[in-house]
């Protein structure tokens, strides 16, 4: 197991180095001008002045090299500073700096990654937790009214965009009801009771909208799942032992229903720190979602090189360790 | 009994006034929604409106623009003119006044060294600043002494308000960004994020595309402002959500740029927690009128002066042209508190405003058949008119954009009414105003016979504006395209006038060339105004003290903001 998973980093590092020329090819193949915001007022020299002095003069494979440098280099050393307070050569090195902020690009990555937990992160437990029983029990009485309500739950959740249903409970909670806020504080701090309350209650739309739209699509796979295991011979054997239907429910097909679920799970999780692009940008959630699209934006493309670096070493990760919990939870898969 | 009157009124009055004027920090925090994010605080190396306005808060220029387009003195003791001795007699130098006694928010002293050090920080080769064109023409800015600061140009400068002056080019301390020159201007993230200024108010944290937080200034220049201790500008998001959180949730005080549909916004108002606030400035909503022939089979010659439009060169037919347009129906369909109706170039300000053309506010159906009659256009059996074997066919247009595809229908319809057909376009916004001299769908190279956009000038004055309709601006092949001309409208008359303009100074005489020349752009075959577009936001009726301003940023007032209870 440890040679396997040593083999497959190695053989991450590759992968990751050619996603990362795909990305920077991309950005750079792609038009779009870190000028083009400017009002038009602003004559073309100009342009090309600020152009250059944000690095765009150098031909290609030179800032692409940079940018490796930078990031591979650069970014964990000055990481490794931070933690241990030591001095490495002189301290001062050319970090990747965002062209709209004109600040260190990693810098803008941790202010915003906590939001992003908390809110994304979140979503997605609850849409577990949701998810769950609802396959369980749409499962075990397959075709009664729980389970077609179960499915029109999970319908309405494919179909139903977040950018929709956001602004529904917008309408309703907020303008109709005046219960909740429609615009998410990021300068609070849960210092009391009544902070954490006010935490609580800007956290429940973005949350729910994101948790139903998880819940609908993981509790269809759970349903799944549970109908493949439910009809096995072991469970026949179970009952036949006279096991309570709880424990042959709940024990035996349970536990094997999930390995695949897990999987899922698993390599769903890069997804919470991509954010949920659409969703903070409603609530105006300070997380790395909307910090994608305002890069997308205004052309920033160190920032948006960067931030899709990330997420795709995130998902050569997950995969990794989906692979490894995979093994671990079914005893007969065994990497050699 | 009348005097009593007159003195408790005027008692009242002042009661009123000292409500709000008592004393700084009393009214606790005002919360400012921007959909477009702050990135950053710096207006030298910012990319848009946004950072510009935010940063209007903290930096401040010597003047800016009030509501009518008049220049205030802020940091300057007084507006120099040729007849206070503050600019030079033959145009080439501005000497500015600094009041006495102004500190930064750090407590030292605003000295003219500042200044001189924001020229050359701008000024730097590699610093790649946003602002450089307000320091066009600039050779130096000296600091005669502490307080004075004279600004030299290459050339005679009758309008020599641009470098230093409204919220694209504030002060900043020389002390902070000391270090910050050229190259190393992205290296001083902390500079660019909370600079110190002498605005009422100081950055205390920020969050890059996301949220600022501000207190008021202890050092600010008035003792009793700002009203509010703290403020919040708040990004992200989009324009009809922003226009929402003041309207009907009333979380926030004031949102910018309510760029959102009439009928949507009016609904939002109706929930009287507050306003919808416009002020206009120079953006016109305009159709240009090909005065080159644009047909296909011209080749390369196509759209250049070498060949005449066939029949948008006459005056008349572009009148009738203007006349049966509906702009009441354009502007309340598409614009609503965002639109007013002009029949200008220069719509604004006000005392550069012709009121010789208004002829074209009302719409005139008999008027525009009359004078296509009498120019010999007939009405053909197709409902076309014809005249030597041209049938008037025009192939109108524009951006791809909701709004202006709506107005082309619009339009279309009514020029069917005096025969004129109309075949409509709408290419990508990004490829129409690319300029890419590759592409054939650029709005310079306007291989159509009319099309629709909008355009404006910074700051008040018209002169380098009105010298993009001079005959040596034509886009044409060996500028590659580039040139302001999109009409390619020529004359000398213009040209001359347009020279004069460039010599005269003082701002009666440049506000009547400047009427003259509109006149003669309105008033020839090449251009039809549609709409005087606005800015938009909306504000709380819990905020008081808010001016819309079209000339300079929205924020420019913040320090007489206060809470209305």
């Amino acid at each position: 197991m440890f040679a396997y998973t040593l083999r497959r980093l190695l053989f991450a590092i590759p992968t990751l180095i050619v996603i990362s020329f795909i990305i920077f090819a991309l950005l750079d193949l792609s038009p779009g001008d870190p000028t083009a915001n400017l009002p038009l007022t602003i004559p073309p020299e100009v342009r090309e002045q600020i152009r250059i002095a944000l690095g765009l003069g150098e031909p290609f494979h030179i800032r692409y090299l940079l940018w490796l440098q930078q990031f591979f280099v650069n970014e964990p050393l000055n990481i490794l500073e931070k933690l241990t307070g030591l001095t490495f050569g002189d301290g001062d090195r050319m970090r990747v700096i965002s062209w709209q902020t004109r600040s260190p690009v990693t810098d803008l990555i941790v202010e915003r990654l906590p939001q992003t937990l908390w809110v994304v992160g979140l979503s997605y437990v609850v849409g577990i937790l949701i998810a769950i029983p609802i396959g369980v029990i749409s499962a075990y009485k397959q075709y009664s009214w729980f389970d077609q309500l179960g499915t029109l739950f999970s319908m309405i959740g494919f179909s139903v965009p977040t950018f929709f249903t956001g602004l529904l409970f917008i309408v309703i909670f907020s303008v109709w009801l005046g219960w909740l806020p429609s615009i998410y504080d990021t300068n609070l701090r849960v210092t009391n009771l009544e902070t954490f309350w006010q935490q609580v209650r800007q956290m429940i739309m973005p949350v729910m909208v994101l948790g139903l739209a998880n819940a609908a699509q993981l509790s269809r796979f759970m349903r799944a799942s549970m109908l493949d295991n439910l009809s096995q011979e072991y469970v026949r054997t179970a009952r036949a032992k006279g096991m309570r239907e709880r424990t042959v429910l709940l024990v035996h097909v349970l536990r094997n229903s999930l390995i695949p679920v897990v999987t899922v799970i698993a390599l769903g999780i890069p997804t919470i720190f991509g954010g949920a692009i659409i969703t903070e940008q409603i609530f105006r959630v300070n997380g790395l979602g909307q910090l994608l699209i305002t890069g997308i934006q205004g052309a920033d493309i160190p920032l948006v090189q960067t931030l899709t670096f990330i997420f795709a070493v995130l998902i050569v990760l997950f995969n990794l360790i989906a692979d490894l919990i995979y093994g671990m939870l079914d005893p007969r898969i065994r990497y050699e | 009994m009348r005097l009593t009157n007159i003195l408790s009124g005027a008692a009242a009055a002042a009661l009123l006034a000292s409500a709000w004027a008592a004393e700084r920090g009393s009214d606790g925090q005002v919360n400012i929604l921007y959909w477009q994010a702050v990135s950053i605080m710096n207006p030298f190396l910012s990319s848009g409106t946004k950072d510009v306005e935010a940063a209007s808060l903290v930096l401040e220029p010597l003047a800016r623009f009030d509501q009518d387009g008049q220049l205030v003195p802020y940091l300057a003791e007084d507006i120099p003119t040729v007849e206070n001795g503050g600019v030079s007699e033959d145009l080439t130098s501005i000497t500015w006044k600094l009041k006495e006694g102004l500190l930064w928010s750090d407590g030292t002293p605003v000295t003219a060294a500042d200044a001189v050090f924001t020229w050359t920080y701008c000024t730097h080769p590699e610093g790649g600043c946003a602002q450089l064109p307000n320091f066009g023409d600039v050779t130096s800015v000296e600091a005669v002494d502490d307080l004075t600061i004279k600004v030299t140009f290459g050339v005679p400068k009758p309008y020599p308000y641009g470098p230093l002056v409204g919220a694209q080019s504030p002060i900043i301390q020389a002390a902070q960004f000391s270090e910050c020159l050229g190259t190393r201007a992205p290296e001083c993230t902390d500079a660019n994020f909370k600079p110190i200024g002498t605005g009422p108010f100081v950055v205390t944290d920020f969050k890059a595309n996301d949220v600022v937080t501000f207190e008021a200034n202890p050092n600010f220049r008035d003792p009793a402002k700002p009203a509010f201790a703290t403020a919040v500008l708040k990004g992200g998001g989009d324009a009809a959500s922003a226009a929402r959180s003041v309207l009907e949730t009333g979380e926030f005080d004031y949102a910018w740029n309510a760029q959102v549909e009439p009928e949507i916004l009016t609904a939002m108002e109706a929930a009287g927690n507050g306003e919808v606030i416009s002020a206009f400035g120079t953006l016109v909503e305009r159709i240009m009128v090909n005065q080159t022939n644009p047909d296909p089979a011209l080749g390369d010659e196509r759209s250049t002066a070498a060949h005449p439009h066939p029949f948008l060169t006459d005056p008349n037919v572009v009148k009738a042209l203007s006349l049966a347009i509906d702009r009441a129906i354009l502007i309340e369909t598409g614009y609503g508190a965002a639109g007013r109706m002009t029949c200008n170039l220069v719509p604004a300000p006000e005392y550069n405003a012709s009121t010789n053309n208004d002829w074209c506010k009302e719409r005139n159906v008999e008027e525009a058949n009359r004078l296509l009659d009498e120019a010999g256009w007939v009405m053909g059996s197709d409902g076309v008119r014809e005249k030597d074997g041209v049938r008037l066919s025009v192939l109108y247009q524009t951006s791809t954009n909701s709004v202006r595809q709506a107005a082309q229908a619009l339009i279309k319809q009514d020029w069917q009414a005096i025969g004129v057909e109309t075949e409509l376009r709408n290419i990508d916004a990004g490829v129409f105003f690319g300029g890419d001299p590759g592409s054939p769908d650029t709005f310079q190279k306007f291989y159509a016979d009319v099309q629709m956009y909008a355009n404006n000038f910074d700051g008040t004055d018209a002169e380098k504006y009105l010298g993009d309709w001079l005959c040596s601006e034509f886009p044409r092949p060996d500028t590659q395209w580039q040139g302001g001309n999109i009409s390619r409208f020529c004359s000398e008359e213009f040209d001359a006038k347009h020279a004069e303009l460039a010599k005269t100074a003082g701002q009666e005489a440049r506000s009547k060339l400047i009427i003259e020349l509109n006149d003669m752009i309105v008033n020839s075959s090449s251009f039809i105004p549609l709409v005087d577009r606005g800015r938009v936001s909306t504000r709380s009726n819990k905020l008081g003290g808010v001016i819309m301003n079209p000339w300079d940023s929205e924020l420019w007032n913040a320090a007489d903001w206060h809470r209305v209870e």
